[in-house]
């Protein structure tokens, strides 16, 4: 736990008041688009601003490239454009989240990271507190989310981190030829 | 009082798997008529180890089978019975159903039963044929009947410390010394250290056994036969006659019934004492996860490395403490950087050697195999190999074992004449089969030669032809003919075996070699023999790369698939079926692929005469691959995409360069399969 609050100064200013009880759990937010959502803290690498990236190619838009984490090339996923929001210019609240992303066949876990437009609070939000998303309503597929959490008034979206970094939709156009049809017509 | 085995058994596998692998290497150096004692004596270790382990672990089946294979060597070992050349045959048959019979617990499956019970009987028919006839009962009667100097034995017995840790359990051995009589046994806990101290792993007590019995000492110090390494023993007869012989004589057979029976109470040990015992051995690992053994001079190598660089990290040190820095210190510091440089280059390449092993490891197992085919085949075959400590990345080594054996068994299938033909065409009657294996410079070169028929390339020729591969027009040189025997059934055999002949595997070798990076050459001459020449990368890891740029991205292009970099012009350039675009270099059309397009890359370089054709060759087609500019060669360590994302048509990699940035290595077989699509295209088109 003193580890990944190490890594998260940055992030939770508030992190010294928290009460951890069992059965809360603690989460990063982070802003996209003025809406906050939120993804669970020990899944959390390490926080770092953008830097650029490599592309890989025939991949879609949204994930961005592939970055060397000290040796280890993990992919770069941009979040607005995976929600389908309108992308901005990278500033300097922009950061990349790396994340670790449990493999669907439970094979062990990948790490991956995601852009987003700054990293906000961390919170504690106890499992009572953690409501269901309605399936409307929001820019995020449903099915990405895990629940909704209301704090200080304000509505925080909790993200399944692994169903959506997962997901079909980011497996990647798999044949080159593909594109080089598409090129020829 | 419960023991979980099953963590021990791992070990067990692999210690009765190498015990296997000596006992037939040992078996194939045997020579009938003059035997040596000492390889029958490794032999019979090794069964008896394999006897031992498998009764604790309750595998019956394995122990019976080894029993009855140890008393044979143990006759042979006391040279009571001759060593013939089928009681070598059946053995190591035997060493094959032990070998089966392992991996089918190992893997929960099943084995040829049928085949273990023939060799078992077969093995049992020698016992009783020889002069002396010893079976499982009369061996245990035999060994009871022995003479004893006195009523019993008093033993004094210290582990080591380690000894648990070995997963030696001393209440087994207690057990088994109470079926000969009445066990006595104190414990001495003096040795027992202050609780701050204890090393919970290890064993600090030992014990004075007086047990009462008719059974010989060498009986008794059978049953320490497994930690007679790891304890002080001694063992005294409680004299009741004079007559005492101090000589150690090699362990009799211990008998099944005496090993497997274990599940009388032990009374006269302490129980709270054993237990302690039990739990202390139970945190020894199990890991089932591959494993590498490693010479202790590499891992010496490596900490000598780090050392060093340690001492060049300290030296750096000092500049980031001066306030000023002087034109002498800049040097200096010059000097320092280099040495770091110097050093990490050093580390790289020695914890790369750690992959590292040496090719006997395949070798190995090759005389087996020879000595086997060629009784099958009726051929005299001689198998000479070198190199055999020429090392290579363990990951190739794996995939590399399938087609050599593939190859060498060609070798004496196909190559290898019969002794008969051999004396027609003036050839002495042994055929030779050379393994050689040799560094070249990023490279590892296996030769497999023999001296047999060699290949006939009319009737490669005529074959491929009738097969309908080469057109009647075209022409080919001696190396393409024999690359034909790589195509998938194609075969020359006229009688089909079930060694070989099928057409089924040549091309299978040819794809996993390819696969590796690497290549497959023919050499051969009729009547003299054919050399099979397989040139694989020495390790997977590292590879010789180009790097190119495409727009503002950097890409790597493997060295190895690279024949030569031309600038062409626009005008050199045929379209081809609309926007096709291909490009004659020499006699030969060569499909150009455009990085951009392909890799859609932004503010690429549009024109052939601004930007560079790099001719590529990957599954034996050749594209013309057209980049920006070329920038330098360096090698890369690759880093596998797909460990966090996914494996991408023609992209095998990626990797980092100097400045931190990650690089995309390209896949050119990948590349190339995609082309040659449009290639069959262009064929036609120009046809």
């Amino acid at each position: 736990m003193t580890d990944v609050a190490h890594q998260n100064t940055e992030a939770g200013n508030n992190i010294h008041d928290m009460v951890t009880d069992a059965g809360e759990n603690q989460f990063l937010t982070f802003v996209l688009e003025q809406e906050e959502y939120a993804v669970d803290i020990l899944r959390v690498q390490e926080i770092r601003g953008w830097e650029s990236v490599t592309r890989i190619p025939n991949t879609p838009e949204y994930i961005r490239g592939v970055l060397n984490l000290r040796g280890s090339i993990v992919p770069i996923v941009d979040l607005r454009m995976r929600f389908n929001m309108k992308s901005v210019e990278y500033g300097v609240t922009t950061v990349i989240v790396v994340l670790k992303v449990i493999k669907e066949d439970g094979s062990g876990s990948r790490t991956m990271g995601i852009v987003v437009d700054g990293v906000s609070e961390v919170y504690s939000v106890p499992e009572s507190e953690i409501r269901d998303a309605p399936d409307f309503g929001t820019k995020v597929r449903t099915e990405f989310i895990k629940g909704l959490a209301t704090i200080d008034d304000k509505m925080v979206i909790i993200i399944d981190i692994d169903k959506m970094l997962n997901s079909d939709e980011l497996a990647v156009v798999d044949s080159v030829s593909e594109t080089v049809r598409q090129n020829k017509e | 009082m419960s023991i979980d085995l099953t963590q021990f058994q791992q070990t067990f596998f692999e210690e009765s798997m190498e015990g296997l692998d000596d006992m037939e290497a040992n078996l194939l150096q045997l020579e009938v008529g003059a035997v040596d004692n000492e390889q029958i004596n490794s032999i019979f270790r090794a069964a008896h180890s394999i006897k031992g382990g498998s009764a604790t672990f309750g595998f019956d089946q394995i122990a019976g089978f080894t029993h009855v294979l140890e008393t044979l060597l143990d006759e042979m070992r006391e040279g009571q019975r001759d060593v013939t050349t089928d009681a070598v045959d059946v053995l190591l048959q035997s060493v094959d159903i032990l070998r089966s019979m392992i991996n089918a617990i190992q893997n929960s499956s099943t084995y040829d039963e049928d085949r273990a019970a023939d060799i078992q009987s077969r093995l049992e028919s020698i016992l009783h044929n020889g002069s002396q006839t010893s079976d499982v009962s009369t061996a245990t009667e035999s060994v009871e009947k022995n003479s004893n100097q006195g009523i019993g034995w008093k033993i004094s017995f210290t582990p080591h410390a380690s000894m648990m840790q070995t997963g030696n359990d001393t209440v087994r051995i207690f057990r088994e010394l109470e079926e000969y009589g009445e066990l006595k046994a104190v414990v001495n806990t003096n040795d027992i250290p202050d609780f701050s101290e204890y090393i919970p792993e290890d064993s600090y007590l030992s014990w004075e056994l007086t047990l009462l019995t008719q059974a010989d000492r060498t009986v008794i110090s059978d049953v320490f036969a497994w930690v007679e390494d790891e304890c002080e023993l001694s063992i005294e007869p409680i004299i009741d006659e004079s007559r005492v012989t101090e000589k150690a004589s090699p362990p009799e057979p211990v008998t099944t019934t005496q090993a497997t029976n274990s599940s009388q109470k032990v009374t006269s040990v302490p129980a709270s004492e054993a237990k302690t015992n039990a739990t202390k051995s139970n945190t020894t690992k199990a890991s089932e996860s591959a494993s590498i053994r490693v010479g202790i001079d590499k891992v010496d190598a490596l900490i000598n490395m780090v050392g060093e660089l340690v001492i060049t990290q300290s030296m750096l040190n000092q500049f980031a403490e001066s306030e000023e820095v002087t034109a002498a210190q800049i040097e200096q510091l010059k000097n320092g950087l280099g040495q770091l440089e110097r050093n990490t280059r050093e580390l790289q390449e020695s914890v790369m050697s750690i992959r590292m092993l040496p090719i006997s490891f395949i070798f190995s197992r090759f005389p087996r195999m020879v000595h086997d085919l060629s009784s099958k085949l009726s051929k005299q075959v001689e198998l000479v190999m070198s190199g055999e400590g020429t090392e290579l990345d363990k990951t190739v080594m794996e995939k590399i074992g399938d087609p050599m054996v593939h190859l060498v068994r060609n070798a004496i299938d196909h190559g290898i004449e019969t002794p008969e033909q051999r004396a027609e065409k003036g050839k002495p009657a042994i055929g030779k089969v050379n393994l050689n294996a040799f560094h070249q410079g990023g490279n590892i070169v296996i030769e497999i030669k023999d001296d047999g028929a060699g290949l006939d390339k009319d009737r490669l020729l005529s074959k491929a032809r009738e097969k309908g591969l080469v057109r009647e027009d075209e022409t080919l040189s001696e190396e393409q003919i024999y690359q034909l025997i790589f195509n998938p059934g194609f075969s020359t055999a006229s009688v089909v075996s079930d060694v070989s002949g099928r057409g089924v595997g040549m091309d299978v070798v040819k794809k996993n070699i390819i696969s590796l990076g690497g290549s497959i050459d023919i050499e051969s001459k009729l009547e003299k023999g054919t050399t099979f020449r397989v040139r694989l990368p020495l390790t997977l890891a590292i590879l010789d790369g180009q790097t190119v740029k495409v727009g503002d991205e950097v890409y790597i292009i493997p060295l190895v698939s690279i024949m030569e970099s031309i600038q062409i012009k626009q005008d050199m350039v045929r379209q081809v079926g609309g926007d096709m675009e291909v490009f004659k270099l020499r006699d030969e059309y060569l499909p150009i692929i455009r990085l951009h397009q392909v890799f859609e890359i932004n503010r690429a370089v549009e024109e052939f005469e601004n930007g560079l054709l790099v001719v590529v060759e990957g599954s034996g087609q050749r594209v013309g691959l057209f980049v920006d500019e070329l920038l330098g060669q360096q090698q890369v360590v690759i880093k596998s995409l797909d460990t966090n994302f996914k494996k991408m048509a023609g992209i095998s990699g990626a990797t980092i360069l100097g400045d931190g940035s990650v690089a995309i290595i390209i896949d050119i077989p990948g590349m190339v399969n995609l082309a040659s699509i449009q290639n069959r295209d262009v064929k036609r088109a120009i046809a």
